[in-house]
């Protein structure tokens, strides 16, 4: 049962208020706020409570997303209703930031109020909603071509606002070891289509394709994962005999198959390092030196890199920073609170060989402060590539619609915790 | 926050409203009342628009009908007179062939809040439970909820509550459970709406068209069913079967709970049922929302309190990503810290030493931590990578490297050596009062082994006037005196400096009177004051004890899927920010009682086991004296470690395995097999076996947890017999139980498995049947044997069989404790 929802900008401002069982003041606002800034890092700011009053609160879009309650409510049942809150507004203008809140502050008012009713959640199928809402949204800026080259081509956030509200994604987590030291993938393999007013969809996965550590495996490339689920609409008929999912989307984007797979993966990693780490002595007076040679192994060929932030956590107290990068459009910075250094590579043509050298001055350098070197995290984001090998083989509308309809299929890789210990 | 000039502000709006030329243009009037609602959001007060708003009420204009209703919820409290203008146009609004605007204005009518307007209210709500259109009648069900809640103390209107009760069977599942929601509130002084064994089943079997919430709301209020025979309930266990590993996490938590409660008698079912969640639980670890995933960790947590076990093989699962924040990491290292055994200890390890430079210092303390927890039962790894860490000189890592050895050395004596070498120079680094409390601490009572404490105490009583931490300054004269009696010729000078100090020049009372204390005890002769300081050096009663006990199920059902687990903070375990591990230790200790450790009338209650602990103690006393007709005496000294333990078994079963044979003697060791019947000892908690054994002065070297298969103890003594001469003085023998089990109990794991085919009946049935095997498999399993493993140097037939019979009668006597 939820007592009131508030949506908060990252500065505090109130962006929407409302209370549904009028039992506690619109104080709380003020309170929670104070709340959130007082806390330190480590705690945990998932739930606080004032008096008997308790806040549950996500974050998504740098918006603070709150619930109260007076009850003993489930954890599971509000988080989950928060974020699918905040995906429900992002699907209906587009994306999450505090200037979309506030264009759209009618349509969320009619939302919350057909979607919460005396603090009891209604629904949140958005075919469902359709049919009540009724404010248009209203979006920051004309769609323009313009818009589209301004950002990332690839940047699967901000593709979804201008191009389209209602995309399906699926989000395997990968991880796997290797001598190096863990390497954690997330991939979000985004399909973006746009659904209009087709009635169902089939979607076709490699016809190798198996779950389960204990299937036996083929000599072929087989496409293997070790857990899988799917979303409720998806309808797993011809899924055993021919590997093809039926859905009937509803309108929004949606996760389709969320898959798993841990310790062996099928192809190599994408990105391999080298890491050497030599002392230099340096001069009779000066600070010793510590340099990190970081030459980057290609990834698969055919592989465009866009981003590749790399956070190289180095001894505690750093005077400066000399660098050397192999191209000028690279650059790479000292992050002192954090203890990083960051090393930007904006583009990253498959099959090649990036390597940077970077100078830190550590005043006072042990032996032992070698050890504090590492790990090296990446965040990329790679274009036409799935770790798992896991392809669309054919996407079908039906019933065949009269006119061209546009259908992409889009394969993404995004990086969620890659790391890779020296 | 009210803008300036707010004033000007409603006034401009004012004047917009009454401008009939706006009225009579729907987009500019719609966009005026708009603006009216953003000021509002933002916080600017409109209520003196408020009958400006009401006029604006009367439109066809649905947009303009919400903006307007989202205005008049707001402020009608403010002007209850005002309000009754609109009740006419929501009454007519009621009336519309629009069943969309029919919703809005019955929900509306209902959100108005205002006591005065209950009696224009009553009719249409009356009407709109009986309405064609679904989306009427949820709001209708609602809207008498929210009507009782109004005036609280009115009576119960009969009529209605029979007609929610037949709404139950609505064909639209939201009306359905909006009917549950509502019956919950109105009888809520009866204690909820009552469900029996109809509507019960009649909300099982439409679980399924509800959506997530639906499915949640009804699985809540099922928990207060109680089916009446075995049969339904297992009826029930096995349609919601389905539902517990439902990818939803939030149905999947609700099933749970509703499980646990329905099986609250039977807790070989909710087990398996915590090992069917396990995969949804795990999935829900990696959401894309940190907050799911907080929520997912917090309740691993609860689940592994009763199986320990459960998430062993998936470890991986739980290593930090390298950007989540801080209350994430240090969740996922509580769990890594239960989850560790002997396969993964070592990635394990590497993985937490990662941890240990993390950015953020309070990520780092608690990676080191972690490893002295692990350190209980792996403890020449850990102290490796602890003293690896000292080498870095950072502040913050060092302090919390010897409070974590300090707290490590309590538990586990035998790493003593190891830390005393470690400690060296690492006072340079020490800043924070807790982590020059605990190397004080580690001076004071290793102060004999580490040749440089006595130089380390000066430098401190040198700037004990600059020191401005009292624990600090207690700590510092208990480690002083400590070091006193044991290196007398050094430290002399440097006491009587402090006490000097401390008597005459110190204002706080709490140390004045500790070193006027400490003075008269030198007074009273050093015997006197040895046996007061020099206390035990370790917890005796946790020996290398891993883990805490396994609690049953029922101990944390009732928090399961609520805001409980989540709240807690970090787990009590933690000892670091507290003082000295004798003070932490829960049981007042009077000091002149130290002295008599090895006396068996001593016992070191655990915390969660103290009843039984001390039940125990009465039965194992008895079994002593009884035993005590053979001359026979066990000590614990000379302590041995855990790798001395390995070799000299390992060594035994070697020389046993070339010669064969069941019972191989050789003049210089014996080894025996015995059988002892003692049914739940693998079940009894270790802290209870381990209290009992030490009575005895047996010591346990290391144990699987319980309800594990198979099930190992290994022990050791040693004996004194005093009689003959003809016999050796002493002997050593070593110990293991083993209790295998048997392969009933491996297959019944499986029975919750595949039971979403149950469905049918003869497949239910069979459910059943499994479900009740398990049950007499368990009954079955009781009855085995427990091996006994011993191995004797050297050899001293008599003193064997009277440590059989010690042992044998403790275990007895613990098994009857135990059922």
């Amino acid at each position: 049962m939820i007592s009131q929802i508030f949506i908060l900008s990252s500065k505090g401002d109130h962006l929407i208020y409302k209370d549904f069982r009028g039992e506690a003041g619109s104080d709380v606002v003020s309170i929670f706020y104070e709340k959130v800034m007082t806390l330190t890092g480590d705690q945990p700011p998932v739930v606080m409570s004032h008096k008997d009053l308790q806040f549950i609160h996500v974050r998504q879009g740098g918006l603070y997303w709150v619930a109260t309650t007076t009850a003993d409510s489930s954890p599971f049942t509000i988080i989950e209703f928060l974020n699918r809150l905040a995906a429900l507004v992002k699907d209906y203008c587009g994306s999450l930031s505090e200037k979309m809140v506030q264009m759209n502050f009618a349509l969320i008012y009619e939302l919350l109020d057909e979607v919460v009713d005396y603090g009891y959640i209604q629904t949140t199928s958005s075919d469902v909603l359709k049919n009540f809402i009724q404010t248009e949204a209203v979006s920051s800026r004309p769609f323009s071509l313009f818009d589209i080259s301004n950002v990332g081509l690839f940047g699967a956030e901000t593709q979804q606002s201008i191009v389209a509200p209602s995309s399906a994604a699926t989000r395997p987590i990968q991880s796997s070891r290797e001598q190096v030291g863990s390497i954690f993938l997330l991939y979000i393999q985004t399909c973006s289509n746009l659904s209009s007013c087709f009635t169902e969809m089939r979607i076709g996965l490699n016809e190798e394709f198996s779950i389960g550590k204990s299937q036996l495996r083929g000599y072929g490339a087989a496409v293997r994962v070790d857990e899988c689920s799917f979303h409720q609409a998806v309808r797993l008929d011809e899924f055993d005999s021919h590997r093809i999912l039926r859905l009937c989307p509803s309108q929004g984007e949606q996760t389709v198959m969320q898959y798993q797979l841990s310790d062996d993966l099928p192809s190599a990693p994408p990105f391999r390092l080298f890491p050497t780490i030599e002392r230099d002595s340096g001069g009779s007076q000066n600070p010793q030196t510590d340099s990190l040679c970081l030459p980057e192994h290609p990834p698969p060929p055919s592989c465009l890199l866009l981003k590749c932030v790399m956070y190289v956590t180095p001894v505690a107290s750093v005077f400066s920073l000399s660098q050397e990068l192999s191209s000028p459009d690279q650059s790479a910075e000292l992050k002192p609170q954090s203890r990083a250094v960051v090393w930007k590579v904006p583009r990253f043509t498959g099959g090649t060989q990036l390597s940077a050298l970077f100078k830190l001055d550590v005043p006072g350098l042990s032996s032992a402060s070698m050890q504090e070197v590492g790990p090296v995290g990446l965040s990329f984001e790679l274009p036409k590539y799935t770790a798992t090998g896991l392809q669309i083989r054919f996407l079908r509308l039906s019933p065949v619609q009269p006119g061209p309809s546009q259908r992409w299929v889009r394969y993404v890789t995004h990086s969620d915790s890659y790391t890779i210990r020296i | 926050m009210p803008y300036l000039g707010s004033e000007d502000m409603v006034k401009e709006l004012r004047r917009a409203l009454s401008n009939p030329n706006v009225q009579s243009d729907q987009l500019r009037y719609r966009n005026t009342i708009l603006k009216v609602i953003r000021a509002m959001s933002q916080g600017v007060d409109v209520s003196g628009l408020f009958s400006e708003i009401v006029k604006a009420c009367a439109t066809v204009d649905i947009v303009q009908k919400k903006l307007v209703y989202v205005f008049l919820c707001s402020y009608a409290a403010l002007n209850p007179e005002l309000s009754l203008l609109v009740i006419n146009t929501l009454r007519k609004d009621c009336q519309d062939p629009n069943p969309m605007v029919r919703s809005l204005a019955l929900r509306n009518m209902t959100n108005l809040r205002l006591s005065s307007l209950v009696e224009y209210v009553e009719q249409p709500l009356t009407a709109g439970l009986r309405d064609r259109a679904a989306c009427v009648r949820r709001v209708a069900v609602l809207g008498w909820a929210k009507l009782h809640n109004l005036q609280p103390n009115s009576e119960i209107d009969a009529t209605v509550v029979n007609e929610l009760y037949s709404l139950l069977r609505d064909p639209d599942p939201v009306v359905m459970v909006n009917c549950l929601r509502a019956l919950e509130e109105i009888l809520k002084e009866e204690g909820g709406v009552a469900i029996n064994k109809p509507i019960a089943h009649h909300l099982l079997n439409r679980l399924k068209e509800c959506d997530v919430w639906g499915q949640c709301e009804v699985l809540r209020i099922l928990e207060r069913y109680r089916p009446q025979s075995d049969d339904e309930l297992f009826d029930i266990l096995s349609l919601l079967d389905t539902s517990l590993v439902s990818q939803h996490p939030p149905v999947m938590a609700a099933t749970l709970s509703l499980f646990l409660s329905l099986c609250s008698a039977l807790p070989a079912v909710s087990l398996s049922a915590l090992e069917r969640v396990r995969a949804p639980l795990l999935a829900a670890c990696g959401s894309t929302s940190r907050e799911l995933r907080f929520t997912a960790l917090c309740h691993i947590q609860l689940l592994l309190r009763s199986v320990p076990g459960l998430m062993g093989a998936h470890y991986k699962r739980f290593f930090c990503g390298y950007a989540e924040p801080a209350y994430i990491k240090q969740r996922k290292m509580q769990v890594l810290v239960e989850l560790v055994n002997d396969e993964n200890v070592a990635m394990l390890l590497d993985e937490l030493k990662g941890y240990c430079t993390d950015v953020n210092t309070d990520t780092a303390q608690a990676a080191i931590s972690a490893i002295g927890r692990i350190g209980r039962s792996y403890s020449d790894q850990c102290l490796q990578i602890l003293t690896g860490l000292l080498g870095l000189k950072q502040e913050h890592i060092t302090s919390a490297v010897v409070q974590t050895m300090r707290d490590l050395v309590w538990v586990c004596p035998q790493c003593s050596d190891t830390v005393c070498l470690a400690l060296e120079g690492c006072e340079e680094n020490l800043q924070d009062t807790q982590g020059r409390q605990a190397l004080l601490w580690l001076l004071g009572v290793y102060g004999e082994r580490i040749s440089s404490a006595p130089y380390v105490l000066e430098v401190f009583i040198d700037g004990v006037r600059s020191e401005t931490s009292l624990e600090v300054k207690m700590e510092l004269l208990t480690a002083t005196l400590r070091l006193f009696l044991c290196r007398p010729a050094e430290t002399q000078d440097m006491l009587g400096r402090l006490l000097h100090y401390c008597i005459e020049e110190e204002t706080d009372m709490c140390v004045r009177d500790q070193a006027l204390l400490y003075y008269h005890l030198l007074h009273c002769g050093i015997e006197e004051t040895r046996k007061v300081l020099q206390g035990r050096r370790s917890d005796p009663s946790l020996g290398v004890l891993i883990g805490r006990p396994v609690e049953p199920i029922s101990q944390w059902a009732h928090s399961f899927n609520t805001l409980e687990p989540l709240r807690q903070g970090t787990v009590t375990t933690d000892s670091s920010n507290k003082g000295s591990p004798e003070h932490v230790t829960s049981d007042p200790k009077p000091n002149s009682d130290l002295s008599d450790d090895l006396k068996p009338c001593q016992i070191e209650t655990v915390q969660t086991a103290s009843d039984s602990a001390s039940l125990c103690t009465e039965y194992s006393t008895d079994a002593l004296s009884s035993s005590a007709v053979a001359p026979l005496s066990l000590s614990l000294s000379p302590a041995l470690s855990p790798e001395e333990f390995e070799r000299l078994w390992l060594q035994r079963q070697s020389l046993h395995a070339e010669q064969g044979g069941e019972e191989k003697e050789d003049g210089d060791y014996l080894c025996t097999e015995e059988c002892v019947q003692c049914p739940t000892i693998p079940h009894c908690s270790p802290q209870n076996l381990q209290a009992a054994l030490q009575l005895v002065n047996i010591q346990t070297l290391a144990f699987t947890p319980p309800h594990t298969l198979p099930w190992r103890v290994y022990l050791y003594t040693h004996t004194h017999s005093s009689c003959s001469a003809s016999k050796p003085p002493s002997t050593l023998i070593l110990g293991e139980l083993l209790y295998t089990g048997e392969p009933k109990e491996d297959c019944s794991k499986m029975v919750m498995e595949g039971s979403h085919e149950q469905l049918t009946t003869e497949g239910e049935e069979a459910a059943v049947d499994r479900l009740r095997g398990r049950e007499s498999a368990r009954q079955q399993s009781q009855t085995e044997d427990v091996k006994v493993t011993l191995k004797q140097q050297p050899r001293d037939d008599k003193a064997l069989k009277g440590f059989l019979s010690v042992l044998t009668t403790v275990l007895h006597t613990l098994s009857t404790e135990t059922t």
